[in-house]
């Protein structure tokens, strides 16, 4: 079955097409990679999904179910969490409060319940900080919890920022380019925390231009260009596409 | 003890988590003993004089607390808070004098209503950022200002304003001396203080935060965007509507000249003077804007020179204000390294649901 599944999108700024009649699928429980050289659209695609954009045209389907056009923050407690490409962390806040944002779609607590503090709301409060400790510890930054997140290293900015996006207990991951910035090491490590994602439960659909990382990680990569898919398969596939070669990955010596 | 080690000590006590709540219990404390000791120090005039610029601040504070929700917490770029203040004031003016409506009954009535014309006016803007909400606030101010001046429902006296407005009374104690006023003014002011307080460590204060921090990243985390600056917005409103009752009950003559634009910049100075997000900030920030503009008024004109010349000072070197917002703290020590990992080299294999097999992919 598929988790997602985006038919026909179309967006266009002033004359510009960015994102020309994409339709592609995502298999629950996948990890798929969205690949294409800069500017070929591949943001514009998430950000259509996640509802920061609305498509000129065409439809995205979770679930089974039309979300196209909803805000941001219904999309977010569908079950659909996302990091950003330029990491958008609350950079004066500590590395607690950065996941605590996460839980927040997940939290029952109105105005005056929660400033009054009844002992249904501090349980569910005692439990918001438990739920983002255990994404901290699950991407490694558990120790720094009480630091400000703009003090991280723009590695663990972006291993935080999917710690986030987690609190918010999504069924479908979304990932812009989680490795850019990191080294070697980083990368590796980001490749383990990726698949245990999966492990989790979580469907994931990443852009990235590590193409080590989306060979070794990705199940199936859609191939973006001029804002149209040029190519979808296994890394395999992909790799031997003559297409995909000419357009993006260059000619191999 | 050297002088780096009551530093230190220093440091350490500002970190605890009840650090803020007890320099407010402090504070308020402080607070009811000023009429006694004015009366012990015998301060001429038997201390009038200083007991209605404390009034004054009183409720300056209360209001600029209400718009510290919406410019300090949300970070809506809001200067025509003044409207809502008039609105409340005017409403209970009204009530009082042509409906002979005691002031304590008033209050929650010019609340409402400035709350619901807050939530009106702030429907279509909310949506603006920044420079542009606030040009749009200024206009708020302005055409509630005009609408007063020209006696609108024909209940507001016009230019002259409303006069003869009742002294606030409870179970037949009338709040007419000014140390009477003083405690009636500063027990609403710890009251503002203890309810932003507690709306400040809530979920509620802390989405504000988020959406003032990065909007569009708040709305990615699932948060409501548009509804929580509007309940700011709104209740800051309200808040500011019973400050206003309290405003009208003191002066006992209100006019549109009261509620200029002007008064409305203070506001917003006093905010972010102080620091912005900060009620410990905002409340000394009203201290010294309305105090010392009370304590220079001989010097007239050239005292906003020299205000003026301060805040510019304080934007340059000091642009997070004068009391910045402390950072809130999490009991969260026991929970560290208490949960599995992800990341197979940080944390070893404490967490390993599928076998490591690389190149499977590939």
């Amino acid at each position: 079955m598929s988790a997602l599944s985006l038919r026909n999108l179309l967006k266009t700024f002033g004359g510009l097409v960015a994102v020309a009649n994409v339709s592609f699928e995502v298999e629950d429980l996948s990890i798929v990679g969205l690949i294409g050289p800069n500017g070929a659209g591949k943001t514009t695609v998430f950000n259509m999904i996640t509802g920061n954009y609305r498509p000129d045209s065409g439809d995205v389907i979770f679930n089974r179910r039309a979300i196209t056009g909803m805000p941001t923050h219904e999309i977010v407690s569908l079950g659909i969490a996302r990091t950003f490409q330029n990491i958008r962390l609350f950079q004066n806040m500590t590395v607690l409060e950065n996941v605590l944002a996460g839980c927040h779609c997940r939290m029952k607590a109105g105005l005056f319940s929660s400033m009054f503090r009844f002992p249904r709301q501090r349980r569910e409060e005692r439990h918001a900080v438990e739920q983002a400790m255990r994404e901290l510890a699950f991407v490694g930054l558990d120790r720094q919890y009480n630091n400000l997140a703009g003090n991280l290293s723009y590695g663990n900015q972006r291993l935080l920022e999917i710690a986030r996006a987690l609190a918010s207990q999504p069924r479908f991951l979304i990932l812009d380019e989680p490795a850019g910035g990191m080294n070697d090491q980083e990368t590796e490590d980001l490749m383990g925390l990726i698949r245990n994602i999966r492990g989790r439960d979580i469907t994931v659909l990443l852009i990235e231009h590590d193409m080590n990382l989306v060979m070794r990680v990705c199940e199936k990569i859609v191939v973006l260009e001029y804002g149209a898919v040029i190519a979808e398969g296994t890394p395999a596939q992909i790799k031997t596409n003559p297409l995909v070669i000419e357009a993006y990955l260059g000619v191999e010596d | 003890m050297s002088a780096g080690a009551i530093k230190e000590r220093c440091r350490e006590l500002q970190n605890k988590r009840w650090f803020a709540s007890a320099a407010f219990v402090c504070f308020f404390l402080f607070m009811a003993l000023a009429p006694s000791l004015l009366d012990l120090f015998g301060v001429s005039g038997g201390g009038i004089a200083q007991l209605d610029m404390l009034n004054k601040i009183g409720i300056s504070a209360a209001l600029a607390l209400s718009l510290n929700v919406i410019l300090g917490q949300a970070g809506l770029f809001h200067m025509g808070h003044t409207a809502f203040f008039a609105v409340g004031a005017y409403t209970t003016a009204v009530l009082s004098t042509m409906y002979q409506w005691p002031i304590f009954s008033a209050m929650p009535v010019a609340g409402l209503l400035a709350a619901a014309i807050g939530l009106a006016v702030a429907l279509p803007i909310i949506h603006l950022r920044g420079d542009y909400l606030l040009v749009v606030t200024i206009g708020i101010v302005e055409i509630v200002r005009i609408a007063l001046m020209n006696n609108i429902f024909g209940i507001t006296g016009g230019a002259n304003g409303i006069y003869g407005i009742a002294r606030p009374a409870i179970f037949g104690f009338v709040f007419n001396s000014p140390k009477s006023q003083f405690y009636l003014i500063w027990s609403f002011t710890a009251l503002t203080v203890f309810i932003f307080y507690l709306l400040e460590h809530s979920r509620f204060g802390r989405a504000l935060n988020y959406i003032k921090a990065d909007d569009t990243a708040a709305a990615g985390c699932g948060i409501n965007v548009a509804r929580y600056k509007l309940a700011a917005f709104t209740l800051g409103a309200f808040w500011a509507g019973m400050a206003g009752t309290l405003y009208a009950a003191n002066i006992r003559t209100i006019e549109p000249t009261s509620f200029n634009f002007f008064e409305s910049v203070i506001l917003f100075a006093i905010v972010i003077l102080g620091g912005s997000g900060s009620i410990a900030g905002v409340l000394l920030g009203s201290f010294l804007l309305i105090g010392l503009q009370d304590v220079f008024r001989d010097f007239d004109s050239a005292r906003m020179l020299v205000f003026g010349l301060a805040m510019m000072a304080m934007m340059i070197f000091r642009p997070q204000g004068l009391l910045p917002p402390r950072r809130r703290r999490y009991d969260a020590r026991k929970l560290m390294g208490k949960y599995a990992c992800g990341i197979s080299r940080q944390c070893g294999a404490k967490y390993n649901p599928y076998d490591e097999d690389e190149g499977s992919a590939s």
